[in-house]
């Protein structure tokens, strides 16, 4: 009994050293909005801050950083010039918090930025931990956009306070199978997916598409996120002899499975989401890659508006990797809807937000009634001698040849059509540990 | 029936791999009735260290047959090294404790590679490069590549090799002598912990030989792959008959014969429309109502596990394993 | 005067665990639900600790009873099937199912050696966490990877656990409700696991553990025992698995992975094996560990650095490893032994013949 009494005395002292240490560390104390600075130079300021989650850590934390790299270029260029809110200069702060693509340590710093009381957040970069944390916003009323969220499930739980500004799965996988259809025009086609949330959801979308298109779809196959021998299925598959195959999955799959097939003498043409459409297919497929089709929710970085890609450069040092151009709109668009209420205030700036209408670095941006951007883009790209270009633009069910697209757009693409999208690892939606 | 042949072939070719890791682990469990849950690690460490040599060679004009044997000899010496520090370190000061305490510290090394690799390798997938031009040939309607006749090759090379070590050669005598009963064998003048760690030793380098083929064949590597393919050789080895070296062949053969036409055949034996079973409005218009597809494939070393486990534990060709005093 | 060191002892125990969540309010919610999920891992270190440290099985795949408390709680609370049963129908029928998982895994299980049963085990769990992820079709039970969302919160008489409500001046927020619903549950298993330990279900495990046949030869059925502790472990795991669903609100098979069950395995080990202070303090480690690293391993990288060259989660995972190979090296029965195990554990017999 000696030996229990002091654990228990020990468990006790340890809990309260913990309780006692935690009040002397507050992650953040109540922090007021609205700020006033009596400080005798005016103009007085109003510190409004800004909440940003990604994977900072981990397998995405390039692309976690490239997001935050977004918000903080919008947040710069608001405070240079000096936007006034509520009467006074608003100093926009942005608080960046790391949610290691973990749906536990999401809802954490959910919670951890509503304590903060920010006014608005960006992100999170993954569908997997952005879907739990938004209930957390909801209670405590603070507007969220992400800007690479794409799981249709994140706007339909039916909350006031969740946005998002890059398409759906359940619009990209249409696009592409509309495409594919209309293109290539195939009699049998099979459908893969890697039975992550991503990868199925995609899939699914492309087989439902293809079936009110009267495409005949061969029975689902899927592997994992970790599979590397595909030969069994495709084995399978090339005694089915589909004319085209889509795969929904990551690059890191994908890959081996375009180099198998093609070894195999799998003759179809492959068609893979925005999880695999990227320059790193080449390095993995080697010359299997050459002609594979794939989709990208909105346009290419390229293709965003160059003011915003010229100082995204100037002020980093390097290209936008994938969705900061998603989150520099989503931070301005917190902002400009801010401005139009006249106030940091969530209670006053939401009902602008969900209403506004705005032109950002992807393009015209409006919300429906879910928080959906209207008409998101959707880009499919051909891989053509080791480089991606794009072909298409998909945008409101119209398919748009990509030169016509850029043409109509006014706002010139930065670089010639062969956009190579940087390397990404793994996306949004994979909830990975 | 070409795509059956294929499916063989595939299955054998994943056999293969499985095979040489098998051996890894049926050597340490014959002679310390261990699971080396790191085995996998040390697979890992071995395709890591091999994709970077190679990666560096690639381009200097050598014939790609010898950059991938410089790749392996590079491999080879880094995992034994690797699998001396393990044997010395973490589990010859347990070698008298109850078997929970090796397993979980076994655990442990696993962990504490992986993560390491990580580091060193980055979380990214490692693209090998493909420097072997692919050649394939047509038997039987199946495409066979060169790459895949090669690994065959190995893994019986190996077997063939690590065979003869153990039942020709003193070295292999003290083995079997110290799996049998090491207080005995200390007895007779083996010196066990030598016998231990070389064993050791050679499992890694089998190990190291495993993860090249792994990189060659499918071009892809990333520092966790090592577990699972460590898990599946296990219930191959197991399967086989543990502490057997034929039987590790065997299993591993069958492993991946059976992972094969599972995937590729399961789906169309479980689909309920083929027998007229299923809901109509699912099965109408040539529908399909798949209870099991290929998505179960990973599920499938492990049943194999389970059923080998509850009833046939001494495996297939029996195990060979010593009483643990 | 011992009596009344030991009862001052215990109510000083029991007035910080009371005021503990406001405490950490004033510091955050967000700590709260940090200890929260500690709360969480520690009942799951409690359940395991009857199947590892009572009974000497090892379980690999403990997560799968965790998974299956979960999705039993998300199915029959949640818009998935439509189904909102009240909280205390659906916590008995998920220990119940949890329960029946338990023995079903127990079953075949039951004649092998140690090494074996941790293989099958952690084979199980991987099955139930692949069986999860695909029950999406051709039928969708499981809602596959996607998850299920929108899980109701636990409502009990009348109280509803997912909003703030002030209380004598004090905010009372969710996860503050969540805090002490969960505290009545660990006090609850605690006091399980303590009567179990001294009764003779758990002497018979004892027995079991040091020496299976000389047990079945005193008379001891088993089978029965064995399975009876995988079902009591199972159950505990079922009931901390449905109020995870409760509380996160969202489920998915990637919160079930292996790494999680060794994570639930290094707790029992490094906290000691059998005892069950040691497993509370093992587990409430382990859970705190990533906080303390955010709090000091990231700002010393980034001052001697300016980055982050070894990122807290690498370094958490590798603590995990190097704490389970160390402690069996050095300390195998724990950081708390229970004086049985410590005994059992330490390297017994005459010096090593071969040196």
């Amino acid at each position: 009994m000696t030996n229990a009494r002091l654990a228990l005395t020990l468990l006790a002292a340890s809990i309260a050293l913990i309780g006692c240490g935690e009040d002397k560390k507050p992650e953040a104390k109540q922090a007021p909005v609205a700020q006033e600075k009596k400080a005798p130079p005016p103009p007085q300021t109003i510190e409004i801050k800004i909440g940003h989650v990604a994977p900072l850590t981990g397998g995405n934390a390039h692309l976690g950083k490239d997001n935050e790299n977004g918000a903080r270029l919008a947040l710069e260029e608001a405070n240079a010039a000096k936007v006034t809110i509520e009467g006074k200069q608003a100093n926009f702060v942005l608080v960046p918090e790391d949610d290691q693509e973990d749906p536990k340590v999401g809802t954490t710093v959910a919670q951890k930025l509503v304590d903060a009381k920010v006014a608005g957040v960006v992100g999170h970069l993954n569908s997997g931990t952005s879907i739990p944390a938004s209930p957390i916003y909801s209670q405590a009323g603070i507007p969220v956009i992400s800007g690479s969220a794409t799981n249709p499930k994140l706007t339909e739980q039916g909350f006031k306070t969740q946005f998002r500004v890059v398409g759906r799965d359940d619009q990209q996988g249409p696009a592409i199978a509309s495409y594919l259809a209309e293109q290539k025009k195939p009699k049998l086609v099979a459908v893969v997916d890697d039975a992550s949330a991503y990868g199925e959801g995609i899939a699914n979308e492309v087989e439902k598409t293809l079936k009110a298109a009267n495409v005949k779809v061969l029975p689902r196959e899927k592997g994992t996120n970790k599979t590397v021998d595909w030969k069994a299925i495709l084995t399978k598959l090339k005694g089915r002899n589909p004319d085209a195959v889509f795969y929904g999955g990551m690059t890191s799959t994908a890959g081996p499975m375009l180099k198998q097939g093609r070894e195999l003498g799998v003759k179809a043409v492959f068609l893979f989401g925005d999880g695999a459409c990227e320059g790193e297919m080449a390095k993995l497929a080697g010359e299997a890659a050459e002609g594979f089709l794939c989709s990208q929710a909105g346009i290419p970085p390229m293709a965003s508006d160059k003011k915003f890609l010229d100082s995204f450069k100037k002020k980093f040092g390097e290209d936008p990797k994938q969705y900061s151009p998603f989150t520099y709109d989503a931070a301005n668009l917190l902002i400009e809807a801010m401005k139009k209420a006249n106030s940091a205030d969530p209670v006053k700036y939401l009902p602008e937000l969900a209403k506004i209408n705005f032109k950002g670095a992807t393009g015209q941006i409006a919300f429906d009634d879910k928080g959906d951007r209207k008409d998101a883009e959707i880009t499919i790209s051909v891989m053509k001698g080791g480089k991606l270009e794009p072909v298409a633009v998909v945008k409101a069910g119209k398919t748009i040849a990509f030169d016509d697209f850029v043409k109509g757009a006014g706002a010139a693409p930065a670089v010639a059509p062969a956009a190579e999208p940087a390397k990404a690892e793994e996306k949004k939606d994979e909830p990975k540990k | 029936m070409d795509i059956f042949v294929q499916q063989l072939v595939n299955g054998l070719t994943l056999g293969a791999v499985y095979a040489v890791v098998a051996l890894g682990y049926t050597m340490v469990y014959g002679i310390i009735q261990l699971i080396n849950f790191a085995h996998g690690e040390v697979v890992m460490i071995g395709a890591m260290v091999a994709f970077t040599v190679i990666r560096r060679l690639a381009d200097a004009g050598l014939p790609p047959v010898l950059v991938v044997l410089i790749g392996t000899a590079c491999a080879v010496p880094v995992c034994m090294a690797v699998g001396y520090a393990m044997e010395r370190l973490a589990y010859r000061p347990l070698r008298r404790a109850p078997r929970l305490a090796p397993l979980i510290t076994a655990i442990g090394v696993s962990i504490v590679l992986q993560h390491l690799a990580m580091l060193i390798w980055s979380r990214n997938v490692l693209a090998f490069p493909q420097i072997i031009p692919a050649v394939s040939f047509t038997i039987a309607g199946a495409s066979v590549t060169g790459v895949q006749i090669a690994i065959l090759g190995v893994c019986f090379a190996m077997m063939a090799a690590l065979a003869l070590l153990v039942y020709r050669t003193r070295l292999g005598r003290a083995m079997r002598a110290t799996a049998q009963n090491p207080q005995v064998a200390a007895l007779m003048g083996v010196d066990v912990n030598r016998v231990i760690a070389t064993t050791f030793v050679i499992g890694a380098a089998l190990a190291a030989v495993a993860g090249v083929l792994y990189g060659t064949y499918y071009g892809v590597v990333q520092y966790t792959f090592g577990s699972l393919l460590g898990l599946k050789a296990f219930a191959a080895a197991v399967l086989g008959g543990i502490g057997n070296i034929p039987g590790a062949m065997l299993g591993g053969l069958l492993l991946g014969i059976v992972e094969a036409l599972g995937a590729g055949y399961i789906g169309d034996f479980s689909d309920l429309c083929s027998y007229g079973l299923g809901p109509a409005e699912r099965c109408a218009d040539g529908g399909h109502f798949v209870l099991f597809g290929s998505n179960y494939q990973d599920v499938f070393a492990f049943l194999v596990l389970i059923l080998v486990l509850v009833f046939r534990p001494s495996g297939i060709l029996g195990e060979r394993v010593g009483d643990r005093a | 005067m011992k009596r009344r060191f030991a009862w001052a002892g215990l109510l000083l125990v029991a007035v910080t665990l009371a005021v503990l969540p406001f405490a950490l309010a004033q510091a955050g919610t967000s700590w709260v639900r940090i200890t929260n999920l500690a709360i969480l891992y520690t009942l799951l270190a409690l359940g395991l600790n009857i199947v590892v440290g009572f009974a000497g099985l090892l379980d690999l795949g403990y997560i799968a009873f965790y998974a299956v408390g979960a999705y039993a709680y998300a199915l029959l609370a949640s818009p998935h099937f439509g189904l909102h049963l009240p909280f205390w129908a659906i916590l008995p029928i998920g220990a119940a199912v949890a329960a029946f998982c338990g023995i079903l895994l127990g079953a075949p299980t039951l004649k092998l050696r140690g090494d074996y049963l941790a293989i099958v085990t952690l084979g199980f769990g991987e099955i139930v966490r692949i069986f999860l992820n695909n029950l999406s079709q051709p039928v969708n039970i499981t809602r596959g990877p996607q998850g299920i969302a929108g899980i109701d919160p636990v409502r009990l008489a009348g109280i509803d656990f997912a909003k703030t409500d002030a209380l004598f001046g004090l905010t009372v927020s969710g996860p503050i409700k969540y805090y002490y619903l969960l505290l009545v549950l660990m006090l609850g298993i605690i006091l399980v696991n303590l009567r179990l330990q001294n009764s003779r279900i758990g002497r018979a495990w004892e027995a079991i553990r040091e020496d299976e046949v000389a047990a079945r030869a005193m008379g001891i059925h088993t089978t029965r025992l064995k399975l009876l502790a995988f079902a009591m472990g199972a159950t505990f795991g079922g009931v901390a698995g449905g109020m995870f669903a409760a509380i996160q609100g969202f489920i998915s098979p990637e919160s079930f992975i292996l790494v999680e069950s060794v994570m639930v395995v290094s707790m029992v080990v490094l906290g000691g094996m059998g005892n069950i202070w040691g497993v509370i303090l093992g587990a409430m480690l382990l859970s705190f560990v990533p906080e303390i690293l955010r709090w000091t391993v990231e700002p010393a990288q980034e001052a001697l650095f300016g980055r982050i060259v070894i990122e807290p989660e690498v370094i958490r995972m590798l603590i995990f490893g190097l704490a389970l190979v160390l402690v069996m090296l050095f300390r195998p029965a724990g950081l708390l032994p229970s004086a049985v195990r410590k005994r059992e554990l330490t390297v017994q017999g005459p010096e090593k013949v071969v040196s």
